[in-house]
């Protein structure tokens, strides 16, 4: 088990004759993922290193029952992209574009609430997903994830940031100790998949049997999360919260990532996954240790 | 990007909400003629963003020509909360009957948009919520339905709005809501929303904040951008393309990735350091991007040390490591370096950093962030 994305999943990618979506696409598919088309619309019929490209998510579909795609576009073309894949009906969209003006994103994650519901949007500006062993949609480099265990303990990876993301996976992996699935949901203001959708997910997959957790200032995602911890989550859980000395008002690098009014601080996010019954490091590597000692625990 | 009061209001008025006549002006006799232009009494504003203003003294009645020589002399200039003032807007004074506030902005909890109205404007809106609480009416709209004006009328209704001002309010939210959605807004907010004796409703302030993001679609922010209140470092960083935020520590900071930047403020912090800035260098980390951020990071007087971090994933340790080599040739450093580098071919690229000749004074390597932060931080201590 793994969340989200497993063996079965069939992936194509929306921009693949592009520079990012050639490069992350055929490494998706040289890691194993079933990368089984690509679409660049006018550009129906070539093909990227055998990949076969169609010119709309439609045709894609409809020629290889892809269930999924990987949109590497720019931000002009990325909502467009989203709602076209929801349209020909992939259930989980990635998108890793980075720089998507606000006002779109919240009228794609509102349109494909009310007129596709069961389709998930991860992203976007987002490293992907991934369940090692498995499946790798996005810019993951996939030999730095430990391969879940059949015993377990396994862990599942949930984060907003990229980098710190890939740290949680080496650390992990440098400790021997398997990743479920490790989903990042990016640093943008509307993430399309929240801390709760993956926490809920984690909770109920077999597989996964503790949860990193990865957040940083601004909004209140964190704080969503420490509730719904409080109220869902049995797995044992760490967390480490970046941005604590960020000065207020000043967008850090991410989009979504601004204490503004005094809100969304570190520190309040600190609290609230505390308080909740998460264990607090107070840098990456600490999260990864205090992991290491859950880990034990559970063997 | 935070736009001054004046630029907010010219924004506005592209949207067709309603403000008062008046100018820009850098110098007293600007000013003046500003003044002589829009009819006497006169507002005289300091342009800074900053809340408290009027405490500070930056904002003034005048009733002539001297009265504005005399304003506009004290207020250019002036610093309001350490934001010098150079610019000041000068406008018709406006006879005020009552003041409401009225904003929209992106709830993020709800990814819905936001509508805040209240019948007590003129004050901070944070006031008012911690005060009467009830006296703010919030609306959430999909940004998929819009606001009509049927909804923004109930709005006001429900915000007690007399009823002599509820069509000219209702007309104005329509108007602030194209702005805040077409306008690509993070945040566009009225306070105060004035009704004048003659019935009219009117925007007295403005406060707008940009989306960077949709920069793209709107040629026209250009001149906004020219007037972002930039240090000279920030200045060049973003010459150089690089997302850079300027701080007060000793500790220069260059990290691949948003998170781990954050993340590495927050350990110099730790250690007992502070960090001259945030940079964060992207994914690629080439030789190139690594010249361009140590050269912004060399501009900066106050920096003792600089601690680069870097975290290899697609982007393998040896290109990263080759990427420093050579851009430490291109720039004469006043700082010492600590690197840490780790992730992918971690080992290959520290060893290519041991064998380039570079010496320890200058370079040198950690395993680990927080022996990386201890070191940058000795070094900036003088230790």
């Amino acid at each position: 088990m793994a969340i989200f994305v497993n063996e079965n999943t069939k992936v194509i990618v929306q921009g693949l004759t592009g520079g990012q979506g050639k490069f992350h696409g055929l490494r998706n598919r040289a890691y194993g993922t079933n990368v089984v088309g690509g679409v660049t619309p006018g550009k129906g019929g070539q093909d990227v290193e055998g990949i076969p490209v169609f010119d709309s998510v439609a045709d894609a579909v409809k020629a290889t029952g892809a269930d999924a795609s990987f949109i590497a576009v720019p931000p002009k073309a990325a909502a467009a992209a989203i709602l076209e894949a929801a349209k020909a009906g992939i259930t989980f969209i990635v998108c890793i574009t980075e720089g998507i003006p606000a006002q779109d994103e919240a009228k794609v994650f509102n349109t494909l609430l009310r007129d596709y519901p069961k389709v998930r949007l991860l992203g976007p500006n987002c490293p992907g997903i991934i369940s090692p062993g498995k499946c790798n949609i996005g810019i993951t480099a996939g030999e730095i994830a430990e391969l879940p265990s059949a015993k377990g303990p396994n862990v599942g990876i949930v984060s907003r940031s990229g980098t710190l993301t890939y740290q949680a996976l080496y650390e992990l992996k440098q400790q021997g100790i398997g990743v479920s699935t490790c989903v990042g949901i990016g640093g943008d203001p509307v993430p399309g998949t929240s801390f709760v959708d993956c926490l809920a997910e984690f909770q109920k997959d077999p597989e996964t049997h503790a949860i990193i957790m990865i957040g940083e200032i601004g909004g209140s995602a964190e704080e969503e999360a420490a509730e719904f911890i409080k109220a869902n989550v049995t797995k044992p859980m760490s967390a480490y919260i970046a941005g604590v000395t960020a000065p207020a008002g000043k967008k850090m690098g991410h989009a979504g990532a601004i204490v503004s009014g005094g809100k969304g601080t570190a520190q309040g996010k600190m609290d609230a996954l505390r308080a909740a019954g998460v264990q607090i490091g107070l840098n990456p590597t600490e999260a990864g240790s205090l992991m290491a000692e859950i880990v034990k625990g559970l063997k | 990007m935070d736009l001054f009061e004046y630029q907010g209001k010219q924004y506005f008025a592209k949207f067709g909400i309603p403000v008062s006549a008046g100018g820009v002006a850098v110098t007293v006799d600007e000013a003046v003629k500003v003044a002589e232009a829009s009819q006497y009494p006169v507002v005289v504003k300091a342009q800074v963003q900053v809340g408290g203003r009027g405490k500070a003294g930056g904002i003034k009645l005048a009733n002539n020509a001297d009265e504005v020589r005399l304003h506009a002399g004290n207020i250019l200039g002036m610093d309001i909360k350490g934001h010098v003032v150079k610019r000041i807007w000068v406008e018709h004074a406006s006879d005020i009957d009552e003041e409401y506030y009225a904003s929209f902005s992106l709830d993020r909890a709800a990814k819905k948009h936001l509508l805040m109205l209240s019948a007590q404007g003129g004050v901070e809106i944070e006031e008012v919520a911690e005060k009467d609480p009830d006296a703010i009416v919030k609306l959430h709209i999909n940004p998929v339905d819009g606001l009509s004006e049927k909804v923004a009328r109930q709005a006001a209704v429900d915000a007690k709005i007399p009823a002599k001002a509820l069509d000219g309010v209702a007309k104005i939210l329509v108007q602030l809501y194209d702005c805040f959605t077409a306008g690509d807004c993070d945040l566009a907010e009225i306070n105060p929303l004035i009704l004048k004796p003659s019935g009219e409703v009117h925007a007295l302030d403005a406060k707008v904040s940009l989306d960077g993001n949709a920069e793209y679609r709107h040629p026209e922010w250009a001149e906004y951008s020219a007037t972002e209140e930039l240090d000279d470092r920030e200045q060049l960083a973003r010459e150089k393309g690089l997302q850079y935020i300027g701080l007060s520590g000793t500790v220069g900071i260059i990290a691949n990735g948003a998170g781990l930047a954050m993340s590495t403020l927050d350990v110099v912090n730790q250690v007992g350091g502070t960090a001259a800035n945030f940079l964060d260098i992207g994914g690629g980390a080439n030789a190139d991007q690594m010249a361009a951020a140590l050269e912004v990071i060399n501009f900066d007087k106050d920096v003792k040390s600089i601690f680069i971090n870097i975290f290899g994933g697609i982007t393998r340790g040896e290109e990263v490591a080759k990427g420093i080599v050579e851009a430490m040739k291109r720039v004469n450093l006043r700082a010492p370096i600590v690197i840490r580098l780790d992730g992918t071919n971690a080992e290959e690229g520290r060893e290519i950093l041991a064998s380039a000749g570079i010496p320890e004074s200058k370079l040198m390597s950690k395993p680990t962030m927080l022996e990386a932060a201890r070191a940058a931080v000795a070094l900036a201590n003088g230790k």
